[in-house]
């Protein structure tokens, strides 16, 4: 069965998930990429073509439903992950991927996230971070940054943000990464191991919306500013960055700090994202410039028991156990009588 | 003493036990219930929990209640009037006495009657020694200490003795009504299986209450009441709530679906979610969502997954899940929403019964989004028409709405454990044809249903969502013609299940002057008050009694335009009379509207059609 699966598998091309609707996002969109990527990652998951399904809010992001030649279901706004959740109760071998935005994931659906982070169910959840609404034409979200003026913030957002990744993690989720659109090596490797981690895995793309907030995420992804300002996380690797990678990380107190790195001096830090201790995987999710870079890659991936996993165990367990093989024996249990 | 309004052979009778929540008086009629059941009586069951969760130990907010009609006819009601009122302390007394018949029975703990449980029913004397019960007949019973007498050779606590007496009191009433002993004791048996030391103190003192009532010849003979002739078969008692779990399951089974059941807790349809989820070990995939909207948007993604699908829920929750409706509506997916109804709006009284929310259920969406709504009428029928919400859903590839209440849902009645070859076939219709020939909206050509293909059937992939969809293709487009075209055969969709339904059906004059109509849970009240007025001979009232709402029975119209007059009863201000009177303007309709929390009395009904008949 795994071999038939497997040569399937080896058949897929990225074509067989390009859907025959007309893309319409705007040119230059980082949505694009995410796209691309995705289809190309898809085909070297292991998974069937039909048990692929893909379940969407309301927003730019959330057209990618369209595009991707599966089963798919775009659902209404914020309640994709409610929608992903009974879908994959309900037959937990399909292999289910959210699609969402940041207003539609953190704001009208933020207790649908929080909750399917705090289940770890097994889901896959790409967030495209925009930092702006862009469907419905650039209003803050819950990630706009303070300072920066959008159509109902027009002196500047005066809100505080969201920290997708510390609310994440905070929430329970059991893998994070983080990518920017435009690292296409990154975004393929993540939604790869994504696909294999099971629980939610969440992955927040830094995603530019060319219209409302082009250039929000510059300085952390533009080639000039890159090295300095993203560090990407590797397992058992020192965490190192800027030019030549000259920097590393060190603990100061229950803070971090970037030191010029030295190799000989075994106070820093080396990435562990499997450690079940969420602390230091906290501390690196919430970097920011100009201090700290902003961390890239795979930040946690801790193993738990998984929602739809238990769930059915339990079922199966009962179903073996039950003195009811029918609903007539259920019918027919307990008090009856004659007439 | 007034005159003792029972009899020694009797075709109806009302029990009502009463008494502190922490009494076991819904055990007690629940017991009583299954033993009626088991001597072939029909019987239909109430319970009246106390108005408040943490009310002071003997104070009239505590008071928790069971009543019971019992009868050698067909029940259909708990009854209006009490003939034998149970009560285990004074505020059971003051809280129900009102409910007693003229010369009903009163049977009574003496031993609570003490100063302090006087105090806090606010009683200034001894009801039980002053003249306030000189109407009725008193049984003045020492519950609690021959209770105490009987069981002290067990070693058991204080409390768990004290607990016993409302055994004591089944006794009583077990003697009353003639009931076989033995067949009692199995009863507490089955009940304390896993607690044999509980049993056995449950039986001492059943024993000691049914003994007591012999010795002190408390009445020269007991109560027959003849059984009633009900349909051969099995039996069990039911309430609304479970028989709803129970047609799922059922129709899962029939249909070869998993049942999926997406759910957030809200009284008074939160029983379902409990039952469904002890029926894991029938395979039910349950899942209680963090809010009501996760709840239907995961049912949403259970029904796309393939699973027959349900989410359960009350009125403010509802209103919640109403965009997600339209999502569901849109893709034209099966699922059901089970609304067990209580008094609105906002929160209302949570824990009390109303049919408020018909006008949600037909217009409470955007858009043009109709849906099937249907509404059960007895607790055992829940089971029948949540099966055929689930059978319509799936058959139609349609939401139904299906609405319940609190009155059905912790109500009981007897259930004849149907064959499951006798429910009808569930026959989804199915695409056999290759996928190059199928369209994601392609319809089945008679009802318009789409078909139904779920992810791990390989060459149909597809997008379902909430926009507007292209006919046939399922593609994006704004056409204007397309989305007329579109919202035209949605409301068709509907229209067309019609044909399916079965037809209304009248009791009494098949034209004259007057058609008594209801809807979902008045059935049993406007039933017994339309057949009591026939046997007394009245002979220009017809009565039907509606289960499908949207769409109306076909010949609907037709029976209408058989009288002069339509009165409908409802608990509410006026719902399903209006959706009538904006679909067939023609007829001349009145409306009773009871809006109290309260079921209707039979009496009242009566009233009303008389009233009706003197004016027209
Ligand atoms: S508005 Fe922004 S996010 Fe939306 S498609 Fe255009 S560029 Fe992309």
């Amino acid at each position: 069965m795994m071999e038939g699966v497997a040569d399937k598998q080896a058949e897929l091309t990225r074509q067989d998930f390009v859907s025959d609707q007309a893309v319409r996002w705007c040119p230059g969109c980082g949505d694009y990429m995410i796209l691309a990527n995705m289809q190309k990652a898809m085909t070297q998951m292991g998974t069937n073509k039909e048990d692929f399904l893909c379940v969407s809010g309301i927003g730019c992001s959330s057209r990618i439903t369209y595009y991707l030649d599966t089963y798919g279901i775009h659902s209404i706004h914020g309640r994709a992950l409610a929608v992903a959740t009974g879908a994959k109760l309900a037959n937990p071998d399909l292999n289910v991927w959210v699609f969402t935005g940041d207003g539609d994931c953190l704001a009208i659906g933020g207790n649908h996230f929080i909750h399917s982070c705090r289940r770890n169910i097994n889901l896959n959840v790409v967030i495209f971070n925009n930092k702006v609404y862009g469907m419905t034409k650039g209003q803050s979200s819950p990630t706009t940054p303070a300072g920066i003026k959008t159509k109902t913030a027009p002196e500047g957002s005066i809100e505080n943000t969201f920290n997708i990744g510390e609310l994440a993690i905070g929430s329970g989720a059991t893998f994070f990464a983080r990518v920017p659109d435009n690292n296409h090596k990154l975004l393929e490797e993540v939604m790869l191991e994504a696909n294999k981690h099971t629980g939610i895995s969440v992955i927040e793309v830094l995603q530019n919306c060319v219209i409302f907030t082009d250039g929000i995420h510059e300085l952390i992804t533009g080639k000039e500013t890159k090295d300095d300002n993203q560090v990407v996380c590797k397992h058992g690797e020192p965490l190192l960055f800027g030019k030549d990678r000259l920097y590393g990380l060190k603990l100061d107190g229950m803070k971090l700090k970037k030191v010029p790195y030295d190799e000989n001096d075994t106070g820093f830090i080396s990435h562990d994202m499997y450690d079940e201790d969420s602390a230091m995987h906290l501390a690196l999710a919430k970097m920011e410039i100009p201090d700290l870079p902003v961390a890239m890659g795979i930040i946690r991936q801790a193993e738990k028991s998984n929602y739809a996993n238990v769930l059915h165990q339990n079922i199966k367990r009962a179903r073996e156990l039950s003195e009811f093989k029918t609903v007539h024996d259920l019918f027919y249990s307990g008090n009856t009588w004659e007439v | 003493m007034a005159e003792l309004a029972l009899e020694k052979e009797m075709r109806k009778v009302v029990v009502r036990f009463s008494g502190d929540s922490g009494d076991g008086m819904q055990l007690t009629g629940d017991m009583f219930s299954q033993s009626s059941g088991q001597e072939g009586l029909d019987l239909t069951t109430t319970p009246d929990f106390p108005a408040e969760i943490r009310a002071p130990q003997g104070s009239i907010g505590g008071v928790s209640s069971f009543q019971i009609q019992i009868g050698g006819t067909e029940i259909y009601t708990p009854g209006d009037q009490v003939d034998v009122l149970v009560v285990m302390n004074p505020a059971a007394l003051k809280a129900n006495l009102d409910k007693l018949k003229p010369g009903g029975t009163i049977i009574a703990d003496m031993d609570s009657f003490d100063r302090r449980n006087l105090k806090k029913a606010e009683y200034a004397s001894d009801p039980l020694v002053d003249n306030t019960l000189d109407e009725y007949h008193v049984i003045k019973a020492p519950a609690t200490s021959l209770t105490k007498s009987a069981l002290k050779d067990l070693g058991l606590s204080n409390q768990a003795i004290t607990r016993s007496k409302n055994m004591f009191a089944l006794g009583i009433v077990a003697y009353i009504f003639s009931r076989p002993l033995a067949k009692v004791k199995k009863l507490i048996d089955n009940k304390f299986a896993k607690r044999p030391e509980l049993a056995e103190a449950n039986k001492l003192a059943l024993e000691a209450g049914f003994n007591f009532s012999e010795s002190t010849e408390l009445f020269g003979a007991s109560i027959v009441i003849p059984p009633a002739k009900l349909p051969k078969g099995t039996y069990r008692n039911i309430d609304g709530n479970t028989a709803v779990a129970w047609g799922f399951l059922a129709a899962s089974e029939n249909s070869g679906r998993k049942l999926s059941l997406c759910s957030y807790p809200i009284t008074p349809a939160s029983e379902i979610l409990h039952e469904l989820t002890a029926r894991k070990d029938m395979g039910a995939i349950v899942f209680q969502a963090e809010d009501e909207i996760a709840a239907i948007c995961a049912a949403i993604g259970a029904s796309f997954s393939g699973n027959l699908s349900v989410t359960t829920t009350s009125g403010p929750g509802a209103s919640l899940k109403s965009e997600a409706m339209g999502l569901a509506l849109i893709s034209e997916i099966p699922l059901v929403i089970v609304n067990v109804q209580r008094a609105g709006p906002s929160t209302g009284l949570p824990t009390k019964t109303e049919q408020s929310d018909l006008y949600q259920a037909l217009y409470g969406r955007h858009g043009d989004a109709p849906m099937v709504v249907m509404a059960a009428s007895s607790p055992d029928d829940c089971f029948r028409f949540s099966y055929e919400a689930a059978k319509i859903a799936m058959e139609h590839s349609t939401p139904v709405i299906l609405l319940s209440d609190t009155y059905l849902a912790s109500g009981t009645s007897p259930w004849r454990i149907p064959d499951m070859a006798e429910l009808p076939e569930i026959k989804i219709p199915v695409f056999d044809r290759s996928p190059e020939e199928w369209e994601p909206y392609q319809r089945d050509p008679e009802y318009l249903s789409r078909y139904w293909k779920s992810p791990g059937d390989a060459g149909f992939e597809h997008r379902i969502g909430g926009l507007e969809k292209k006919e046939n293709t399922g593609n994006l487009t704004y056409e204007p013609a397309n989305h007329q075209k579109m919202t035209k055969i949605r409301a068709e969709k509907i229209e067309r299940i019609a044909k399916k339904l079965p037809e209304l059906e009248t009791i009494g004059a098949q034209q004259g002057k007057l058609m008594v109509v209801g809807w979902g849970s008045t059935h049993g009240a406007i039933n017994t008050a339309v057949t009591e007025l026939l046997e007394d001979g009245e002979k220009s009232v017809g009565f039907a009694h509606f289960n499908y709402i949207q769409p109306l029975p076909a010949n609907t119209e037709e029976i209408f335009g058989r009288y002069d007059q339509i009165l409908v009863c409802e608990i509410n201000n006026g719902q399903f009379v209006n959706y009538l009177r904006s679909i067939y303007p023609q007829f001349s309709y009145k409306q009773l509207n009871k809006i109290q929390g309260q079921p209707f009395f039979t009496s009242e009904i009566k009233a009303e059609i008389i009233n009706r008949l003197t004016d027209l």
